[in-house]
């Protein structure tokens, strides 16, 4: 380790977006001809990392060093300058234009009178398809490539501006088997050729196989660099998720009692070809279910297929035993399901109406008379349940966009319990809350599970899916990978089968 | 065998995509003729040299200013100003020679063009500053330019005798049967279809205006870059003004009232895609002539006045239909290819 000098390194980084910490002191070294492998669970703040060295965010400490110099990235204009190239899990192509021109914006070969030699062009964009082994028209658009081309595209642009430090986050998440192959070459060819590459990658296999050192982070902060070679699989996922389940989840496991045996949704072999394919479970009335598994393993996705937001191609949805019509959101509510957004400033609540507005929008119709909504109705019913939910504002009236982010998460609750829902899917309901208001959504959801409701839960947080769930639904890459009861869920078994690791379980 | 199998089917495909790209323009070519055919077989008379004259005189002023909000649609803005615009530079270039009756008429362009471009400037800048969409500040610029015009032509009229035969004579005369106002759209045209294409900066509209926050990522400097595209549609208007008062001759301050809607919906008709990133200055100046020409083709063909908007409209609404077909078509066959990888 102590041969050459890194070509990149990070020291004492941190960063915080307002209260929220997501970096803290986190380290990276980087040299040439190595790949690097970056691992952690969600939110342990790789993607931020990532945005620093793409000079897409600013740490607010700590230095980045390239070439043994300190710089200051304050745009991705800068990250390129530097030899960074950062190659997303969604690559940002420029879909209406040529991959010849996606690969050469802004720095198009020239000829006279600074013209654009489009043949030169097109020509050097062959000859870094021909390095890379790849075999794509440099005359059509990048609208309609797959992932994997995609990805292709931007390593031929990083190779084309002489990139010799690449970033690829997550960069096999949406890949199929050969395509990973290719990639896996490309990437060993780019190693001999000396560039230095940061691999992000949540399948172990493929750190193991590729990776020479791997970096653990946990939290926002750095928790372990080492040889790949004195890592295991269960070493690295204990080193990911090391921490205690906290006392803070008050789920009392329910009674498998007669109430339980009552299926309240049942789903069969659902479908959406690129998100999901062939998930079937079922919910019984008192119950809480997990729906874990990485970020873009398609559960937000089986959710909204679920209640109707979007179509799937395959499969069946049964609410209390009677199939719901594909695509129809005022069906599924009608049938008793409620959906709570990921995003609740996007599509949980208007930013810009008052709560009371807010907290009554889902019984608009049964609160007016005569077709219009008159103060009253609306105002009672609002308060009724900002005092049940403990909503703090100062007045009903203020908008919602003044509230504190557990407070409007409060109300988007408010808005789907106000309907009495039978079936209540909650979509990461803690993301981005503090945690005394997180107790309190947790007290509130175990209680509706106490009431009979069945309750679907998406979270990424780990602590909280075995905090509160009766059972455990695992995805993976947009299956179900494994069903755990609440007796044999622990961090372990969960991240193992979220990471595809079916056979250590 | 499996390389050389997918790389046809790839190939295939790229083809295919060219084609409907040229297809797309070559549409609004084969609506025009199909039109001109009809209205001919109708009457004979309406392509004689006189009749064809008309046509280009006709769809000149809508030209400019088709080219020069197709910079700004590519960009996935709208500059709904254009109208207003015009009339100010209009009567400028009509008061210029009220004032200095002398006045060369290169003088009289360069200051319609550089009053325009100001204007430009105003919309550029608000729309950086305030990080509004640009359909919300041009709106806006829309009445306030138009008011400007208002205080200062009210109870005022400039008439033909007002400015200088030379000028007039511009905007009447042909060189070997063309109109010569219809010469400088085509300069316009080629101008900038030129630049759009083989520049370095051009090509920085359209990714903008495909992928904005992709444009961010790659570095380029958007919003001088949309500024940019501001600035030459203002002075395209301000251009438009000028030849709008070689053309006619009698100015107030209604002059171009109304007019955006007929730019964008020649835009929209060209093929440009309203979203960005797509399209091209040739399709939208082909764009405008079509609807120059139905306007004119209609009376001939004894259809009711009336109806002429609704034949626009109708045209509308197809051309974003093919667009939106378009997309879905390709936005399918991507989804299969996920579905199986």
């Amino acid at each position: 380790m102590s041969e050459p000098p890194p070509i990149l390194s990070l020291r004492d980084v941190s960063k915080s977006f307002g209260a929220v910490r997501a970096l803290q002191n986190v380290r990276l070294d980087l040299w040439p001809g190595e790949v690097h492998g970056l691992v952690g669970e969600n939110g342990a703040g790789k993607s931020t990392l990532v945005k620093i060295l793409a000079g897409a965010h600013q740490a607010d400490t700590g230095t980045l060093t390239v070439d043994g110099k300190e710089l200051r990235l304050t745009g991705p204009g800068d990250a390129q300058a530097a030899g960074i190239a950062v190659i997303y899990q969604e690559p940002t192509l420029f879909p209406d234009l040529s991959v010849a021109e996606n690969i050469f914006m802004s720095r198009q070969p020239l000829r006279s009178l600074r013209r654009i030699d489009a043949r030169a062009m097109r020509a050097a964009t062959a000859e870094l398809f021909a390095r890379l082994g790849i075999q794509l028209d440099p005359d059509r658009p990048a609208r309609g490539l797959s992932i994997a081309d995609q990805q292709l595209v931007e390593i031929a642009k990083a190779l084309a501006f002489d990139a010799r430090i690449l970033i690829m986050d997550e960069p096999t998440a949406a890949l199929s088997g050969v395509e990973v192959e290719r990639l896996f070459s490309v990437v060993a060819s780019l190693r001999e050729a000396g560039a230095a590459v940061l691999f992000i990658s949540h399948r172990f296999d493929e750190i193991f196989a590729l990776c020479r050192r791997v970096t653990v982070m946990r939290d926002g902060r750095w928790v372990s660099t080492g040889p790949a070679s004195e890592l295991t699989v269960e070493e690295l996922v204990r080193r990911m998720v090391g921490r205690e389940v906290s006392s803070l989840y008050p789920k009392t496991a329910t009674a498998p009692g007669e109430a339980r045996l009552e299926a309240r949704l049942e789903v069969r072999g659902l479908t959406r070809h690129g998100a999901f394919t062939g998930v079937s479970f079922t919910l019984h009335a008192g119950e809480i279910v997990a729906l874990a598994g990485l970020v873009g393993a398609g559960r937000s996705e089986v959710a909204r297929a679920v209640f109707g937001v979007d179509r799937y191609d395959e499969g069946e949805v049964l609410a209390g035993g009677k199939p719901l019509p594909k695509g129809d959101t005022a069906a599924a509510i009608a049938a008793g399901l409620a959906l709570v957004p990921e995003d609740r400033r996007q599509q949980g609540l208007v930013m810009e109406l008052s709560v009371e507005r807010n907290a009554t929008l889902t019984r608009r119709w049964s609160l007016s008379r005569l077709g219009l909504l008159l103060g009253g109705g609306e105002r009672a019913a609002a308060r009724e349940w900002s005092e049940r939910l403990r909503v703090k504002t100062a007045r009903l009236t203020d908008p919602v966009s003044t509230l504190s982010g557990g407070n409007q998460q409060k109300v988007v609750l408010a808005k789907w319990l106000s309907t009495q829902p039978r079936v209540l899917i909650v979509d990461e309901p803690t993301r981005g809350i503090d945690v005394g208001t997180k107790a309190e959504v947790h007290r509130l959801l175990s209680e509706l599970a106490g009431q009979g409701v069945a309750v679907l839960m998406i979270s990424s947080e780990l602590p909280e899916v075995l905090g509160m769930a009766d059972r455990v639904l695992v995805m993976h890459e947009g299956r179900l990978a494994a069903e755990i009861p609440r007796a044999r869920a622990d961090e372990e078994s969960v991240m193992l089968a979220a990471t595809g690791q079916r056979g250590v379980v | 065998m499996t390389a050389v199998g997918v790389l046809g089917g790839a190939e295939e495909r790229t083809r295919l995509v060219h084609r409907v790209l040229v297809i797309r323009e070559l549409g609004i070519a084969v609506a025009l003729a199909l039109l001109v055919g009809v209205t001919v077989l109708v009457n004979p008379r309406f392509l004689t040299a006189q009749g064809i004259k008309d046509l280009l005189l006709g769809s000149t002023i809508l030209a400019v200013l088709a080219v020069g909000q197709s910079i700004v649609v590519i960009t996935r803005n709208v500059d709904l100003s254009v109208g207003s615009v015009l009339g100010l530079s209009a009567f400028a270039t009509g008061s210029l020679f009220v004032a200095n009756p002398g006045l060369p008429v290169p003088l009289a362009l360069a200051a319609g063009v550089l009053l325009g471009a100001a204007c430009g400037v105003v919309n550029g800048a608000l729309i950086a500053a305030a990080r509004v969409p640009a359909l919300v500040v041009t709106l806006g610029t829309l009445y306030v330019f138009r008011g400007i015009d208002y205080t200062w032509a009210t109870g005022r009229q400039i008439n033909a005798a007002d400015m200088p035969p030379g000028f007039l004579r511009m905007g009447s005369a042909t060189v070997l049967g063309v109109p010569v106002l219809a010469l400088f759209a085509v300069v316009v045209l080629v101008a900038a279809g030129y630049y759009l294409r083989t520049y370095r900066g051009g090509r920085e509209l359209y990714a903008i205006g495909s992928s904005p926050p992709a444009a961010r990522l790659a570095g380029i400097p958007v919003g001088k870059r949309v500024f940019a595209a501001f600035v030459a549609s203002g002075a395209l208007a301000g251009l438009a003004g000028v030849l709008y008062a070689a053309r006619f001759g009698t100015l107030d301050a209604n002059a171009g009232t109304g007019f955006e809607l007929n730019v964008v919906a020649a835009v929209v008709v060209g093929g440009v895609a309203i979203f960005g990133g797509s399209g091209s200055v040739y399709g939208a100046a082909l764009g405008a002539v079509l609807l120059t020409t139905i306007s004119s083709a209609l009376p001939v063909l004894g259809v009711s006045p009336f109806w002429q908007r609704a034949a626009v409209g109708a045209l509308i609404l197809a051309a974003i239909g093919l667009d939106r077909a378009l997309a879905v078509r390709l936005a399918r066959s991507l989804r299969g290819r996920n579905g199986n990888g």
